[in-house]
């Protein structure tokens, strides 16, 4: 019992041990800043592995793919520097608009200023303007009052001395409601922009 | 209204080739990083913009980060050559293709909106291997002394 024990611990530690040192291609999972871990699919010399916990990793090494597990202080080691150099995580911010208008709410509209002020906070901004509808009139009608939106906020946005060429728009319709409804509901909280920055 | 929206809808149409080309966007820059296109090698600091069929290369002191239009956001490690072989997303329906190809060296990667819509979008390439993206954050290395 005891000596299966050592055995099996023997077996763990050589496996997480070994992954990293000789293995010329690796590949791992992390967990992201909000805690949630994905998943990865590597498709290898003759076989598949999914990867789905935080610090599961695969190696390959010639024709032999290897499960193994890194540590904290592994990935520090070995991608320290590359984790650094990933942008900030992007912020986005929510604003309404009055019923089948690209005129925003008067609440949204005294709110733009400092919404203003947090994008001019980023040094080169990557702004990205998204509009979105609620459920009255078609997908066509949708999509083209969705991109009104944002491309009204757009002008905004550089009117308020963003600069153009940072700034780009989109419209995605009735297709991400925030709230969930039937067909032709007038629903206020739908009827938004999200600007997103990163 | 109705004009205004169809002007606005004629502007966008307009203004999608001059944005197609660009993907990405260098957000960090830290030694001797360079994007090679059509051949030619260019420096790459920050705010140079990426595109597809780019590729990235670092220096023994480099590294880099950038942002993709589907807010997908890559970075690479010292020694690194990154190859983006296939870009395109489409903001409205959020479908999307991604392929990469790391030839050596460091990547970390954290999926955007593509994968979000459907998994698998984001693939990497390495010398012996295709790995899928289902979801957000992960790393990969490519050892240089490969034979």
């Amino acid at each position: 019992m005891n000596l299966f024990a050592v055995f099996l611990l023997a077996v763990l530690v050589a496996s997480f041990w070994r992954a990293p040192e000789k293995a010329p291609e690796l590949f791992a999972v992390l967990p992201a800043r909000d805690g949630h871990v994905g998943a990865i699919v590597v498709r290898g010399p003759g076989s598949e592995k999914v990867i789905n916990e935080a610090y599961a990793s695969v190696s390959i090494n010639g024709s032999t793919q290897t499960n193994g597990s890194l540590s904290q202080a592994q990935v520090r080691e070995m991608f320290g520097s590359t984790i650094e150099a990933l942008p900030g995580s992007p912020a986005s911010f929510t604003l309404y608009f009055l019923e089948g208008k690209d005129e925003l709410t008067p609440e949204s509209r005294s709110e733009l200023d400092n919404v203003f002020s947090e994008l001019k906070r980023r040094p080169l901004p990557d702004i990205v303007v998204i509009g979105h509808t609620d459920t009255v009139g078609s997908l066509e009608f949708n999509d083209k009052l969705s991109l009104a939106r944002a491309e009204r906020m757009r002008e905004m946005l550089i009117s308020l001395g963003l600069p153009a060429e940072r700034i780009q728009a989109a419209g995605r319709g009735k297709r991400e409601l925030l709230i969930q409804t039937e067909e032709n509901v007038s629903e206020p909280r739908n009827r938004r922009v999200e600007i997103s920055v990163r | 209204m109705r004009k205004a929206l169809l002007v606005a809808a004629v502007l966008s149409v307009m203004a999608i080739p001059a944005l197609a080309a660009d993907v990405g966007l260098i957000k960090v820059s830290k030694g001797n990083v360079q994007i090679e296109r059509n051949g030619a090698k260019v420096a790459a600091p920050v705010g140079a913009s990426v595109q597809a069929s780019d590729v990235i290369m670092t220096g023994a002191d480099g590294s880099a980060g950038i942002t993709f239009t589907d807010n997908s956001l890559v970075s690479v490690g010292p020694n690194t050559v990154f190859a983006i072989d296939k870009y395109r997303f489409d903001s409205t329906t959020h479908a999307g293709e991604f392929e990469g190809s790391l030839k050596k060296g460091r990547l970390a990667a954290i999926s955007g909106k593509m994968v979000k819509a459907s998994p698998e979008s984001m693939k990497i390439r390495t010398p012996s291997a295709i790995m899928g993206v289902r979801g957000t954050e992960f790393v990969v290395q490519v050892d240089e002394e490969k034979k």
